[in-house]
């Protein structure tokens, strides 16, 4: 099968690839890339775990296409946190409410809520719960979580 | 034992957790971590996208596997043609039922042993394919993609044969799944007093008979099942990284299959994204794996999608009963029967009768009933194989509960009345339940007591009349439950922890692990840290690596907490007596008189006179001639807690929902939902809760939205989260949380809490809905509450 030339910007460094046409962008980022924070729930677009933004939107990168990236900034779990590791007011507040148990699903949520509340600083009960059905967890009955991002969004 | 009330709040930005953790020692010796709500150790590589998932894993020269399944319930296996897949470039290998069937060695698992009673379980499906979903080949290839085309191309002649696609008729039907159970009987089993209940129910006031039927649901963790296993030929040494609950089990099932020693096999599980019981086990694909790797000879990987996970992962909660109980004029529980029949589906794992059985056993739950007694039947059909899911028991508690709501309302007694006078007392216990079960050491009628008040029942009843007076449908709904967890039989019965104290002073503490989301790292390091007297921070631990740690049997039966605290308090305690005996040596006092804390080793009533641990680590390894005579070097100790009997530790817990309905639409909707519950002294009350959560919003989800259809003709309907409806963030409550703690008989007073939730949380729902829709006349007989059987409920209870 043919490839095709992608030049994109995943988490703030440039890179070319040649890539097929067939590969989603959480392949691309996981195997190509070696950033295997992003990760695979049901590879149909409901579950939300390979939740990356792309130039600052929220999306699913099972769902996405490499080669629909072509001229991205692509932002994905890793290039949350500072470099020297230092949690994002998101991340620190999973940490500090229990947001995770097997952390699977964490990744998407982190993204998801980073988008959120950069776009909805102060949300409401019911905007944070409908900002956040479009990702699935089935270890925490979402009660840490809930309570994580409202206290990200408190804190910010 | 004592109560302790949580914080019921209603809006989730006042939820009590989380707030003051501190992992910061006080380093004064009486720091206790046991009992705190310490922040977990797992979290900042969870968060920061660096754990270590088996599909992260990658290998040198790594090959990637599928499954080429079968289209058909039930055919016949004419012919497969794998040379157009062969031709495909980057296609390595196609295995067929021929290529790995014969190759097993033997199949069997621990918790069953070799002569156990067994269904058939063909690696991949040989002649005849059985359900919709069947492995009939494997595919290896250079990446995922191509190993998906080359499944297009393999072609496999099948002759579609009749299918067994209800379980409830399976006895009646022409078609068998397997030849050697004819009829589709796997098994059947009775107990308790059967005559006696037949004289009690034949002389009762009140009879109430009612059939409960629960849909197919499952456990569906969000990483789905993965393997990936290297075969090194020169040295006969097979890696394997795994998605599992269990690695030291899936080590020896993968031996017992490859006829290889157990030392000739590592398993390494780092992270895995939730189990829940699904992951207990190694199934037929991941052994197919196993056997694959050392046959291409290479590291291949496999890794399940959601439509195969939902498709061939196995089923569960498929089961129906008939309940009969008799009363007295006052209400008073005379006898209780159930008749029980679970669907097993074409491949049970395990042997599905002994698991079936335990929902008989249990379903006296914590009532006081002095004639009970309970029939078993398993029923294959040509659906995906039962696997075990969190509470596999747990049907005991729906057919129970909801019927007793049933009954209370034909009787005219309130549900929570009718229970208040016959629920279990503390002062009553230990009670031998009808079918045998010996309960001891909790609290139902207290744990029941708590959960209402912090609910408000009074206060919510008087709120649904003033709703119904205006059209509105509220209801409330409870379900108490007596859990056996920390299994003590069989491999269960014992753990080990290996701690070693390094040269610096800092610890390491290695165990069998298999957390799955458990928060094992954290509650090991807590133990580890209170049982040496060291700050927390010191403690580091290492789990999930057949090489590295001791043996254990995994996560599962909600034993994790009981079994590794007896586990680090044996080793720790060797290694107390050590550095005590090193610290009198040098400090000229006597052992008994060393007192350890804060890292130190220090005289009794001296504190300021003594060592530290460091320091005493460096006489240990560094200057051994230091040591008193008939000390050795080195402080590393390695024992194992074994259970003293094979007698489960028995938690139990209340339930409380409250709903409104929608009667126009049939759309349910939860108020409040309260969970007390008593699983003993809490290691970590976050865990804790966050155990609760999980386990009842799965249960939430069993009751409302989640079923795992097939269609007459054993089609699987619901392969897709599309189909397959979780519960998102927009339908869970906020839960509120009561604690009333009994000390169990195991280490520390503790007992399992793993599973609850899910057992709980299906029968309060129901009931809740139940209570709201009594105005209709209303009966629950079938689940979930899904909108449409709710507006069927009404439709039925109205043209009556």
């Amino acid at each position: 099968m043919g490839e095709v030339e992608i030049s994109l910007s995943v988490n703030g460094h440039a890179r070319t690839d040649a890539v097929e046409p067939r590969l989603t962008l959480a392949d691309y980022l996981r195997e190509r890339c070696q950033l295997t924070g992003t990760h695979l729930g049901c590879e149909h677009g409901v579950c939300g775990a390979c939740t990356v933004l792309v130039d600052g939107a929220a999306v699913r990168s099972c769902l996405v296409l490499a080669v629909q990236a072509d001229g991205a900034e692509v932002t994905t779990i890793e290039g949350i946190a500072a470099p020297d590791g230092t949690l994002s007011p998101v991340q620190a507040a999973f940490r500090e409410c229990h947001g995770l148990q097997c952390g699977f699903c964490t990744p998407g949520f982190v993204v998801s809520a980073t988008a959120l509340l950069r776009d909805n600083p102060d949300p409401t009960d019911d905007e944070l719960r409908v900002g956040l059905a479009g990702n699935l967890c089935r270890c925490t009955g979402y009660q840490g979580i809930l309570a994580a991002v409202r206290r990200a969004a408190e804190a910010g | 034992m004592h109560h302790r009330g949580a914080d019921a709040k209603q809006t989730f930005n006042t939820i009590g957790i989380g707030g003051g953790v501190s992992t910061t020692s006080a380093g004064a010796g009486t720091t206790r971590y046991t009992g705190a709500r310490i922040a977990r150790v797992e979290d900042a590589r969870l968060l920061t996208g660096r754990g270590t998932f088996v599909d992260d894993v990658t290998r040198p020269g790594m090959f990637h596997a599928c499954f080429v399944r079968s289209p058909f319930a039930r055919a016949r296996i004419a012919g497969i043609d794998v040379a157009d897949a062969l031709a495909l470039p980057g296609v390595r290998a196609v295995f067929t039922a021929d290529d790995l069937n014969p190759a097993v060695h033997e199949l069997w698992y621990t918790i069953q042993g070799p002569k156990a009673p067994t269904t058939p379980l063909p690696l991949l499906a040989d002649g005849e394919a059985r359900f919709v979903g069947d492995p009939v080949a494997l595919v290896v290839a250079t990446d995922r993609y191509v190993a998906e085309d080359a499944t297009e191309v393999v072609v496999v002649d099948y002759e579609p044969l009749p299918a067994v696609a209800d379980y409830a008729t399976a006895d009646r039907s022409d078609a068998v799944v397997w030849e050697q159970f004819p009829g589709n009987v796997v098994g059947e089993l009775g107990g308790g007093a059967t005559d006696e209940v037949e004289v009690a129910l034949a002389g009762a006031a009140h009879v109430v008979e009612s059939p409960i039927r629960q849909q197919a649901y499952v456990a569906v963790p969000m990483e789905t099942r993965g393997i990936v296993a290297e075969w090194e030929p020169a040295s006969e040494q097979l890696t394997i990284w795994a998605a599992t609950q269990a690695p030291n089990e899936v080590r020896s099932v993968v031996a017992r299959v490859l006829g290889l020693a157990e030392h000739r096999i590592r398993v390494i599980m780092r992270d895995t994204g939730g189990g829940f019981g699904q992951k207990v086990l190694p199934m037929r694909e991941e052994l197919c794996l196993a056997l694959a790797a050392t046959k291409v000879p290479a590291p291949v990987k496999w890794i399940e999608d959601r439509r195969e996970n939902l498709l061939s992962a196995g089923q569960a909660r498929h089961e129906q009963a008939r309940v009969r109980f008799g009363f007295d004029a006052e209400g008073t529980l005379l006898a209780a029967a159930v008749d029980h029949v679970q669907d097993v589906g074409a491949y049970p794992l395990p042997w599905p009768v002994g698991t079936g059985a335990a929902v008989g056993m249990i379903f006296p739950g914590p009532y006081r009933i002095p004639a009970t007694s309970f029939t078993h039947r398993s029923m294959f059909s040509n659906t995906q194989g039962r696997t075990a899911y969190r509470g596999p028991w747990m049907f005991e508690s729906v057919a129970r509960e909801v019927v007793l709501d049933t009954a209370a309302r034909r009787m005219g007694i309130d549900p929570v009345e009718l229970r208040r006078r016959n629920i279990l007392r503390t002062d009553e216990l230990p009670y031998a339940n009808g079918n045998g079960m010996p309960y001891a050491d909790m609290s139902p009628a207290e744990t029941f007591e708590h959960a209402l008040e912090l609910f408000g029942y009074d206060a919510f009843r008087a709120e649904q009349a003033d709703a119904r007076a205006v059209g509105r449908y509220l209801g409330v709904g409870t379900c108490s439950y007596v859990e056996p967890t920390t299994p003590g039989n069989g491999y269960y019965a014992s753990e080990g922890a290996t701690i070693r104290i390094d040269p610096s002073g800092k610890v390491s503490v290695y165990v069998a692990g298999g957390s799955t989301g458990n928060s094992l790292e954290t509650t090991v390091v807590q133990l580890t840290a209170d049982a040496l007297g060291v700050p927390i921070e010191d403690v580091a631990t290492v789990q999930g690596d057949t090489a590295l740690t001791p043996y254990g049997a995994g996560t599962g039966g909600s034993r994790s907490g009981a079994m590794t605290a007896g586990a680090v308090e044996a080793t720790a305690s060797v290694l107390r007596e050590k550095l005590r005996r090193i610290a009198a040596h040098r400090l000229e006092c006597a052992p008994e008189d060393v007192e350890l804390g804060g890292g130190r080793a220090s005289v009794r009533g001296t504190p300021t006179i003594g060592l530290s641990i460091a320091e005493l680590a460096d006489l240990a390894y560094n200057r051994t001639t230091a040591l008193p005579p008939g000390v050795g070097g080195g402080l590393e100790a390695s024992e194992r807690y074994t259970a003293p009997s094979p007698m489960p530790l028995w938690a139990n817990a209340t339930h409380v929902c409250s709903c409104e309905v929608d009667v126009a639409t049939g759309q349910v909707t939860i108020l409040r939902y309260v969970v007390a519950e008593d699983c003993g002294p809490m290691i970590n009350p976050t865990v804790v809760e966050g155990q609760i959560a999980g386990g009842t919003v799965q249960g939430i989800g069993g009751a409302l939205l989640e079923r795992l259809a097939y269609d007459d003709d054993g089609n699987p309907l619901a392969t897709t989260f599309m189909d397959y409806l979780l519960p998102t963030t927009t339908e869970v409550p906020i839960i509120e949380y009561g604690h009333v703690e009994t000390l169990s008989a195991g280490p520390g007073g503790y007992k399992g809490v793993g599973e609850g939730g899910a057992i709980g949380a299906p029968a309060a729902v129901a009931n809740a809905v139940a209570d709201a829709l009594a105005p209709f006349g209303v009966v629950v007989e079938d689940l979930p509450l899904d909108p449409q059987t709710v507006v069927a409920m009404i439709e039925a209870a109205t043209s009556r």
